[in-house]
């Protein structure tokens, strides 16, 4: 344990286009410690992802790095040089693997081939094909792939086997830090089961520390996170660890959320329980005043309509931004 | 309630299908082996299974969108495929997965619900039909003075995922087919709309053919289920019994891999 390994400081990134501003991530705070896997929750349109492609160092061209900090193991992603940044950072000491990214594989070329463009373009010299085979291959092992899928193209593998690709390849050069995110939403159980084991066992091998994990899916959180962060429009609401977060939730958008999943239980009789959230999430070209959740809340006060609640420590490690708990 | 009394509406018997390709070499890939189901007046059965084991099969032949190679489907007693188009798709309608792309995004939403008055013969007039879009969309939590006059872009998707609930109602359909409807959709939402389904087998009677990969949903929601693997039916029962105290192997181990809200996979 070594102290922070990724700290977001009053991060804000906006979406700007001809739409209007988009506050999208509205000061967040965050930090995820050394050998610590931290989920992200929400519903769509809430941030998550918005706030992981800004850990990425390279957003979309319409989301705009505003301001904030984004410390990788002491070192500014937006402060350091570009290039030093895309040849020493990306891939070596953070990846991160974007939403959808096992459709970015080349279709007409073969992985080993694919592996090889990105080594070059990470280290600038090309490998041998020898090289990259018996690289590439030991670590698609460690991931539960057979060495035979570098000779396949992508067509040839299945969704969850395309899956662990991206992610072997994003963690070719021992990261420290891996942000991935929803990497199992388009995939079958079964195989979201082993995307998720593949992913417990690159922790557990030391090819990867800490994680930041993003998902709608809190179920899928609560196999492997340590702690979970609750995001509501653009703003953080609740921090806590995953089974707190679970079992006792503070924000009333967490529990609310939580009473929401649907999560199967082989001893469960009888239907019904199942609570919905009424109304859908703020526009964040123009939020509510005052907590973003008000309009949506049961337990709305006065205050709420007016003020905005600060992020505040409820006990160690345990966070929340709601009026309820204010002194 | 689960009694043998109620009436059967659809019985499927035997349903196969097999898609061949090519013209000399052949090949063929058997989609939907000797699948036979019920499903009662009033009750919702589901079709849970991984993708590609031929659960969106066996709802295209039942919309009648393919034929089986062989077996039947009875409808109410009759050969599904004997009934006129018209009347067929009166009493059985579809809600699909992406409630985002089932829209002509030029048309208000109002247009796609006058146009389920299309398949009546001599349909309502339009003052009848104007007071019936009004009393559903208030049954089924929809603000009407919100919801018509608005181009879909304007609606969330949920919003947009009941007005397509809306439809059957509208025309009395006794059975709806349910494909992936829910799966598109945030939990938050996700929940109301199961929960509306479940609301209007209780007030309605209205059958629901649910067709779903996601488990939870399926235990949630049904009554009875069938666990398909490959195009073929592994388990089949009330549901309390399948998910509490399921048999088959196949339907362990897929079980074994749902993510439980308060238990962790040793891994």
């Amino acid at each position: 344990m070594g102290g922070h390994l990724l700290e977001i400081k009053d991060l804000k990134g906006y979406y700007r286009g001809i739409f209007g501003v988009v506050r999208a991530v509205d000061g967040v705070s965050l930090t995820v410690d050394d050998g610590e896997v931290v989920g992200l929750a929400g519903e769509s349109g809430c941030g998550k992802s918005t706030l992981a492609q800004l850990c990425s160092g390279s957003p979309n061209p319409l989301l705009h790095y505003e301001s904030g900090q984004i410390l990788v193991d002491g070192s500014d992603v937006y402060k350091t040089d570009p290039e030093v940044f895309r040849t020493e950072f990306k891939c070596k000491r953070m990846s991160y693997v974007p939403q959808a990214s096992m459709d970015s594989l080349n279709p007409v070329r073969r992985i080993r081939d694919f592996v090889r463009d990105v080594v070059r373009e990470r280290t600038g010299k090309k490998p041998s094909k020898v090289e990259v085979l018996t690289m590439a291959g030991d670590h698609f092992q460690k991931l539960g792939l057979e060495r035979r899928v570098l000779d396949r193209y992508p067509h040839e593998l299945s969704g969850g086997m395309k899956q662990r690709v991206v992610i072997g390849i994003s963690t070719l050069w021992n990261p420290k830090l891996l942000v991935i995110d929803e990497p199992t939403s388009a995939l079958d159980v079964t195989t979201q089961r082993l995307v998720i084991i593949s992913l417990v066992s690159l922790k557990k091998a030391g090819i990867i520390s800490s994680m930041l994990f993003v998902s709608h899916d809190i179920t899928v959180l609560g196999q492997l996170c340590d702690r979970c962060a609750v995001m509501y429009g653009g703003k953080i609401v609740e921090v806590g660890s995953m089974n707190n977060i679970l079992d006792n939730a503070l924000h009333p958008y967490t529990s609310a959320l939580i009473s929401s999943v649907v999560s199967y239980d082989p001893e469960r009789m009888g239907k019904g329980g199942l609570k919905s959230i009424p109304g859908s999430p703020p526009d964040l070209r123009d939020p509510p005043p005052g907590c973003r959740y008000h309009p949506r809340c049961e337990k709305a006060m006065e205050i709420c309509r007016a003020r905005e609640p600060p992020l505040g420590t409820i006990e160690n490690a345990r966070h929340v931004a709601c009026w309820l708990y204010d002194g | 309630m689960m009694d043998e009394q109620m009436e059967t509406l659809l019985h499927c018997d035997n349903l196969t299908k097999i898609y061949t390709s090519g013209l000399i070499r052949t090949k063929s890939v058997a989609a939907v082996k000797n699948v036979t189901f019920d499903v009662r007046k009033g009750e919702i059965v589901t079709l849970a299974g991984e993708s590609g084991s031929g659960k969106t099969t066996v709802a295209k032949m039942i919309l009648r969108l393919i034929e089986p190679t062989s077996g039947h489907i009875i409808f109410k007693g009759q050969d599904a495929f004997s009934y006129d188009r018209q009347e067929y798709y009166r009493m059985i309608q579809a809600i699909v997965q992406d409630p985002y792309s089932a829209y002509n995004p030029f048309y208000k939403v109002d247009r796609i619900l006058e146009e389920a008055f299309g398949l009546y013969k001599n349909g309502p007039s339009p003052e009848e039909r104007k007071e019936v879009i009004y009393s559903t969309l208030t049954r089924i939590g929809i603000n009407p003075d919100e919801i018509l006059g608005r181009y879909p872009h304007q609606l969330s998707g949920g919003q947009l995922q009941r007005l397509l609930i809306a439809r059957p109602l509208m025309i009395n359909s006794e059975l709806v087919v349910a494909d992936e409807a829910t799966s598109m959709l945030d939990a938050s939402t996700r929940a109301g709309i199961l929960n509306l389904l479940l609301s209007l087998k209780e007030d309605q009677e209205m059958s629901v053919l649910f067709i779903t990969h996601d488990i939870a949903q399926a235990q949630y929601i049904s009554d009875s289920v069938l666990i398909m693997q490959q195009g073929e039916v592994v388990e089949q029962g009330p549901a309390e019994k399948v998910f509490s105290n399921p048999t088959c192997s196949y339907t362990k181990d897929l079980f074994a891999c749902v993510p439980q809200l308060h238990k962790k996979w040793e891994c």
